[in-house]
């Protein structure tokens, strides 16, 4: 079952297009991991996730419902954090969680509350006010916030920002400990390719706000497999026929061309099945593996 | 709703800025009212000076209810920009911090949200009228205290007896809350407009100042928008010490020279209200909350 399906999402800031027909969708139980560099529409699409932004186009879906027509519904078992840890400074972690506790139909204890301070490692500061916290902290009582409620959907953008080593270990084994022992589905973000790889079952990868390669990780990761890259003289002909073929599902179509995600092995194949299809071939050429080809992508600094 | 507007009153009552105003209040009340129980009969007596020899007053001019009304010219004008404090940071204030976000994913409607924060703003205003309800009224009639207000008015002395006051500074400062709370939604309105705390408080602070300019000046082209702008009857609290005359040109104990002023003004004061509460909640369903 689809926790999330998303359709033909676009967002656009005058005339910057920020998210493009961006399709996914996320299976129950998955660690969908969703990565990009910073400013590749990663953390637009998560506020259209949680209805934050309003689409320019598209459509989403959260456990088979509408999130235009069932809003409300559908947070009460989402739990989110949003790229910083944004706080009330005036107030302490255990006010935070008190406070949020409210916000939900059904009822948080006091012991609840205690426990999931405990679960962040918060405990023993709860007391104190947020303002005298470090952002690792911060963080960490943000994902607090998120799991309060035991949400069904645990959507977390860029969750290990700010943490120290010890720290980014502890969320790590929690996303994992969410999925493998709750059977909770998490979406995860980040622009790290290494923090992506090491928790999440599936990953999307997305640049300027186009899906880039989408996949199982131990699939996509596959040393084997290779990008492709078609150049013709009329695309859309090419696109039709190819989608008409066993390789519908490894065509993506960019401004620049058409891309495949096949193994390295299957290349002559794919040439062959140009020529026979009558397709106007300008170049064929091989890229990078995918993982060279994602930390191109994803390596900014 | 009551859960978030309970949020809503805990996250003021928490925040330091909140008592800036009940400080500021407390601080300009008690040194008025500290010079007048100084030197409080020299302050009279220039007040008289003009009428001293054609009218002898009997009693105590300077009494809690006559400070109280002093007090309340000085301060209603000043009070707006402490609700404006407030008011214009609720929304602007959450962007500023990055909570909107957090708010705006839990299970209730941003339109819920919006009218748990006005209505919190709502009853911190209130709260502060009767902070200044209490210093102004209560605590000058226990310094001063009373008998009968006696008012000078650009061309003629109102006169009340003393049992006749009470209620008036009652209707007064329910007035005064519409008043403010008109205040209250203008900061509200520019607050969902930004996401700084600075610029929606300024710009609030700006528009009274504005528009209680246009509704002072008496120039034939402004006199046509007068009756509509919302600064124009914020003073009117003031008609509740008008009273009405018999033929002997004796008070009428219990009468408001014009009751049809007061109620008008209340009308176009929730008008205001409502246009910039509305405002509020239809920019904030649209607004894409991207800070």
């Amino acid at each position: 079952m689809s926790v999330i399906k998303v359709q033909g999402l676009s967002k656009s800031f005058g005339a910057l297009k920020a998210v493009d027909q961006l399709s996914f969708e996320v299976e129950a139980g998955q660690v969908y991991g969703f990565l990009g560099q910073n400013g590749s529409g990663k953390s637009t699409t998560i506020r259209m996730l949680l209805s934050l932004i309003h689409p320019s186009q598209g459509h989403i879906e959260i456990f088979g419902q509408s999130l235009t027509d069932n809003r409300s519904a559908i947070l009460e078992q989402v739990g989110a954090v949003i790229e910083r840890p944004d706080l009330y400074p005036y107030l302490t972690a255990q006010e935070h969680l008190t406070l949020f506790a409210k916000l939900r139909k059904q009822k948080i204890t006091a012991a609840k509350i205690e426990a999931t301070l405990a679960q962040v490692g918060l405990l023993s500061r709860a007391n104190d006010k947020v303002q005298t916290y470090s952002l690792g902290m911060k963080q960490r009582l943000g994902i607090g916030i998120a799991l309060l409620h035991d949400p069904q959907l645990i959507i977390l953008d860029e969750p290990t920002n700010g943490l120290d080593p010890q720290g980014i270990a502890d969320i790590r084994q929690l996303i994992k400990s969410l999925s493998k022992d709750q059977g909770k589905t998490v979406l995860v973000s980040s622009h790290l390719l290494s923090e992506i790889e090491q928790i999440a079952s599936h990953i999307l990868i997305i640049h300027q706000g186009k899906k880039m390669a989408e996949g199982p990780t131990s699939s996509l990761l596959d040393p084997n497999k290779t990008i492709v890259q078609i150049k013709t003289l009329d695309d859309a002909d090419a696109k039709q026929k190819l989608m008409a073929s066993a390789y519908r599902s490894n065509v993506l179509e960019r401004t620049e061309g058409l891309y495949l995600t096949i193994p390295k092995l299957e290349i002559p194949a794919l040439n062959a099945f140009i020529v026979a299809s009558n397709i106007d071939l300008v170049s064929l050429e091989a890229k990078n593996s995918l993982e060279d080809y994602f930390l191109q992508l994803t390596s900014t600094f | 709703m009551w859960p978030i507007i309970q949020i809503e009153l805990f996250k003021i009552y928490k925040r330091p800025r909140t008592y800036i105003a009940f400080g500021a209040i407390a601080a300009l009340i008690l040194v008025i009212q500290m010079g007048l129980k100084i030197d409080g009969e020299a302050y009279a007596a220039f007040l008289m000076k003009d009428i001293n020899d054609t009218l002898t007053v009997d009693g105590k001019v300077l009494n809690g209810y006559l400070i109280c009304y002093i007090l309340l010219q000085l301060l209603l004008v000043h009070v707006p920009l402490l609700v404006a404090l407030i008011a214009a940071d609720m929304l602007s204030g959450e962007a500023n911090l990055g909570t909107l976000r957090l708010l705006f994913t839990t299970p209730y409607s941003r339109t819920q949200w919006v009218l748990a924060k006005f209505v919190a703003a709502s009853l911190y205003t209130i709260l502060l009228l009767i902070w200044l309800a209490f210093l102004a009224l209560f605590l000058s009639m226990w310094i001063f205290g009373t008998d009968d207000l006696f008012l000078m008015k650009s061309n003629y002395v109102v006169l009340i007896q003393e049992q006749d006051v009470f209620w008036r500074y009652l209707g007064a400062f329910v007035f005064a809350s519409f008043s403010l709370l008109t205040v209250a939604a203008l900061g509200f309105l520019m607050s969902s407009l930004a996401n700084n705390s600075i610029g929606p408080i300024v710009a609030t602070i700006s528009a009274i100042v504005f528009f209680t300019i246009l509704s002072t000046l008496n120039i034939p082209l402004f006199n046509v928008v007068k009756p509509y702008l919302f600064t124009t009857h914020m003073n009117n609290w003031k008609e509740f010490f008008d009273i009405q005359v018999n033929e002997s040109n004796d008070a009428i104990t219990g009468s408001i020279l014009n009751v049809a002023k007061i109620k008008n003004s209340i009308i176009i004061l929730a008008i205001h209200i409502g246009l910039f509460v509305g405002a509020s909640v239809w920019i904030m369903k649209k607004k894409d909350i991207l800070s």
